[in-house]
């Protein structure tokens, strides 16, 4: 199926800003699931809040726009309800690491089968610029005039830390190499996060100096690399693969276990 | 060799940010006067589909012999 055939076509052109990385990241994720041939009706994309995650109102899937940091619980109780069908969440740094943090770093333990792709932007697009927990140190934000003072997260160590199975990272600037970490964190059983880089021209390239949407993207090309000797670059691929016995395959056990299978 | 893929670009959903035109290594496409992307050496194409895997605003489609997917 063509990837295009998945969008919502009477919603676009979207709301997002000209040359802003975020249309690239979907992009990559509706080519990976083209790829695989899922049936939209099996396949549930729940958002929060934030410019990412008005991306679950372009896509012609079961879509679910909750609130702020909060849509991995709704993913949760889709995924325990109805384990067959494939649960996706699309969330920003903000939604996913602030507000969402808490649920995020639990999901991640749990091992739950869902497929968490983080459009990372280093800040808060939408309520114009606020410095996000991705925010790079000594980074300039609305709400951080003279720099950002704190250190930011890295979400592929933080997922790591807190036991997700499969993590990867991937950038606007290297579409194909995203769509494939995309598309192997959609086969994996188990939490699989992936942090897709992405170009804020308007909130967080402005105020960085960072120039156009080009020249940011240019940027991203220069400063993150595939290759496996990173050296001080942002390294992209995925860290971590590992098989773990899965939340919902659990609770089923479980549940079978204590009531005798009645 | 040439004329073996179309590209087309609906003017509809361009947001003129340029990024095809940057990725295009083969300089086919071009701006018109209101910033928009336009196919300006359509026979130059090489179908690498850079540009519309880099269009945020899924506004291009390569047509033809596809090297990939």
């Amino acid at each position: 199926m063509n990837y295009k055939n998945y969008l919502r076509w009477n919603k676009l052109p979207h709301i997002w800003c000209p040359g802003c990385g975020h249309g690239i990241v979907l992009g990559a994720f509706l080519r990976a699931v083209a790829q695989r041939e899922l049936n939209k009706d099996d396949v549930a994309v729940v958002s929060g809040i934030g410019c990412s995650s008005r991306a679950a109102g372009y896509v012609d899937f079961n879509t679910l726009h909750t609130a702020h940091g909060r849509a991995i619980p709704f993913a949760t109780g889709i995924k325990l309800s109805r384990p067959d069908m494939k649960v996706i969440v699309l969330t920003g740094d903000g939604d996913a690491t602030a507000i969402g943090g808490n649920h995020f770093i639990h999901a991640a333990r749990r091992n739950l089968d869902l497929t968490v792709i983080v459009f990372n932007n280093n800040i808060y697009g939408m309520t114009s610029g606020q410095f996000s927990p991705m925010t790079p140190h000594i980074n300039f934000a609305t709400t951080a005039p003279h720099g950002n003072f704190d250190y930011p997260f890295d979400l592929v160590e933080l997922a790591k830390g807190a036991g997700a199975t499969y993590v990867a990272r991937g950038a606007a600037a290297y579409p194909r190499q995203l769509e494939k970490a995309i598309g192997q964190g959609l086969d994996h059983e188990g939490f699989s996060v992936i942090e897709a880089m992405s170009q804020c021209p308007t909130y967080y390239g402005r105020k960085n100096k960072m120039g156009t949407a080009e020249q940011m993207l240019k940027w991203q090309k220069e400063n993150a690399t595939v290759s496996s000797n990173p050296g001080e670059k942002i390294p992209l691929g995925v860290f971590v693969q590992v098989e773990r016995p899965e939340y919902t395959k659990l609770t089923g056990q479980f549940i079978d276990s204590v009531s005798g299978g009645k | 060799m040439s004329g073996r893929f179309q590209v087309e670009i609906d003017p509809a959903y361009c947001k003129a940010c340029r990024l095809c035109i940057q990725v295009c290594p083969k300089k086919v496409l071009a701006q018109r006067a209101d910033g928009k992307a336009i196919v300006e050496n359509p026979d130059d194409c090489i179908g690498c589909q850079l540009c519309e895997w880099h269009c945020p605003d899924f506004a291009i489609t390569i047509k033809g012999e596809k090297k990939n997917g």
